[in-house]
């Protein structure tokens, strides 16, 4: 930034990380911090800014790789706790999704189902150090002879686990209701008929995309906390919309930009990664992920700066609109009002709940700030930046 | 089988109604006189109410014990019970108690919108979910919606089932 009055580099912040000087504070923090000194004396005093944000997300899974077996054998169909994975990658190479369900699981036969285990839950039972039962079965090759494989794998018997998200951190989500006149189980959680309730998912201000609304310093390459570990932003997540609508201080005010995240397995914990039931609709994971922001300048500053107030989000009807791509809203609420538990819809008073925990994603950003202030985490700048918003690059 | 109930009055006062549906676990002992008689699947269709066996034994002097979980409208349950009384069953009514594993649960604050008496409630100033046992109904919404499964009922407290 030319105009800027204050101007640091990646460099010079993890030159005062190595020194011990750096000035690391989360994310709620830097709220108080710019509203009483402005973002120029801010981007002065701070180094970095930690986030973080913890909840259930869709499409996160792990590449395994489970060893070769004698006599070899080149699976077609794997299963890790009767949980099916994907095997059509090589011979002993597998993807198992968050969202599967057991293949024995009554899913919604008994509606709303349970969804008791899934892929999820077999990435934290392998981190909580549990043994996974592995089956495989295999066509047979000559260099592959062996047809069927059953044996007990824990993490450390892996030569190869890699957790893989295609798609996390959403920068901003709906707020959920439902208006049609029957209970509903869906990804945002128990709606009650005729707008009784509400339910919301993020981590408003401590969330790392509210936090750098342009992806000005989130890119390709962000060394990250994920899942207790470390790991990598490596692409933009899938369904990536920085074309969403924005509030005049840069965050969207609709789903927007997504995250596609990375990192070893074996250096992760099931306390940052667990399997979720959502009743109705089926297993997923919570993710724990926490991204450091340099404070480059007084623009960096002002952006993570954000409050809960500053940040909105709309009124989504799952009763009707959303499983019919009815593009509509009922109106805009902050995550003051949403994190006060009580909003106005339609006229009406609607409690709300979260799914996000502030708590963890709390936790997360002190744990970051804790490793950074401890020189054992440096930043990394993006390779190659994310798609921003049109004239915002 | 680790059955077991609690019955003193304390927790019996706690009990309260929730929302339309009531679901209440009892303990029933018949008179040996009437073991062989299919009244549970009357007492369902007389008085409209659901029923889950949790717990049935003959004891050696024939007489029956079952622990039963009867849902419906209050008033249906009340009508059902009156029906057994006068057969002859005794009826206690065993409260169940819910209880959240600390491990497991990650505050999210999912429960906080379905309890119906406050029990789970989020702290404004920090959004930590706290979990006061003292206001808990035991209607169990809050066991299936957990994501992680994290609030537990059990019927364990003073006392097991006689086998
Ligand atoms: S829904 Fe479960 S995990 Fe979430 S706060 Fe309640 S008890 Fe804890
Ligand atoms: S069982 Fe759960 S939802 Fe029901 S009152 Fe107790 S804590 Fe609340």
């Amino acid at each position: 930034m030319k105009d800027c009055k204050v101007n640091k580099t990646y460099e010079e912040i993890n030159a005062r990380i190595k020194a011990g000087e750096a000035v690391v504070v989360s994310a709620e923090e830097m709220v108080e911090i710019v509203r009483k000194n402005g973002p120029v004396e801010a981007a002065r005093r701070v180094d970095v800014v930690t986030t973080g944000t913890f909840s259930p997300m869709c499409s996160s899974g792990a590449f395994i790789n489970f060893g070769h077996t004698t006599p070899t054998l080149k699976a077609a169909s794997v299963w890790l706790n009767k949980v099916p994975a994907y095997a059509g990658l090589a011979a002993v190479d597998i993807f198992i999704g968050a969202t599967e369900p057991a293949e024995d699981d009554p899913l919604n036969k008994v509606y709303p189902g349970e969804f008791r285990y899934g892929g999820g839950h077999v990435i934290e039972d392998l981190l909580a150090g549990k043994k996974i039962l592995l089956e495989a079965k295999a066509y047979g090759t000559d260099c592959y002879p062996n047809r069927k494989v059953k044996m007990d794998v824990g993490l450390d018997d892996l030569p190869y686990a890699l957790l893989v998200n295609p798609r996390n951190c959403y920068q901003n989500y709906n707020c959920a209701i439902n208006l049609s006149d029957r209970t509903i189980y869906t990804y945002m959680g128990m709606l009650k008929p005729h707008g009784k309730n509400a339910t919301y998912c993020s981590a408003g201000e401590l969330s790392p995309l509210m936090n750098d609304p342009y992806y000005r310093t989130i890119g390709l390459g962000t060394r990250i906390f994920l899942g207790g570990g470390v790991g990598y932003v490596t692409w933009h997540g899938t369904q990536h919309n920085p074309a969403a609508l924005r509030s005049p201080g840069g965050t969207p005010t609709r789903p927007a930009g997504t995250l596609m995240v990375q990192g070893d397995l074996k250096t992760m914990s099931a306390r940052w990664l667990k399997g979720v039931s959502m009743q109705g609709y089926g297993t997923t994971m919570a993710v724990g992920v926490g991204i450091p922001i340099p404070i480059l300048n007084e623009e960096m500053a002002a952006y993570t700066g954000v409050s809960d107030a500053d940040i909105v989000t709309q009124v989504v009807d799952y009763g009707f609109d959303y499983a019919n791509r009815v593009s509509r809203n009922y109106g805009e609420v902050n995550y003051a009002q949403l994190k006060s538990g009580q909003i106005e819809v339609n006229g009406q008073k609607v409690p709300v709940a979260p799914l996000s925990s502030v708590v963890k994603a709390r936790e997360i950003a002190e744990i970051l700030k804790k490793w950074i202030l401890e020189r054992n985490f440096f930043l990394t700048a993006p390779v190659v930046p994310l798609p921003s918003a049109p004239g915002k690059k | 089988m680790g059955l077991a109930f609690v019955p003193d009055q304390e927790m019996l006062r706690r009990i309260r109604e929730v929302g339309a549906v009531y679901t209440r676990i009892y303990l029933l002992r018949f008179p040996k006189e009437i073991t062989d008689q299919p009244i549970i699947c009357q007492l369902a269709k007389q008085y409209d109410t659901e029923f889950n066996i949790l717990k049935a034994t003959i004891l050696p002097q024939h007489q029956g014990v079952m622990v039963l979980e009867l849902k419906g409208h209050k008033s249906n349950v009340n009508k059902g019970l009156k029906f057994l009384k006068g057969l002859g069953v005794k009826v206690e009514s065993l409260a169940t108690s819910i209880s959240r594993d600390e491990e497991k649960c990650y505050q999210c604050g999912a429960c906080t919108g379905i309890c119906p008496t406050g029990a789970l409630y989020i702290r404004r100033s920090d959004m930590a979910v706290l979990f006061v046992p003292e206001k808990c109904s035991g209607c169990g919404l809050c066991v299936t919606l957990c994501p992680v499964r994290a609030m537990e009922v059990s019927l364990d407290r003073n006392g097991t089932l006689p086998d």
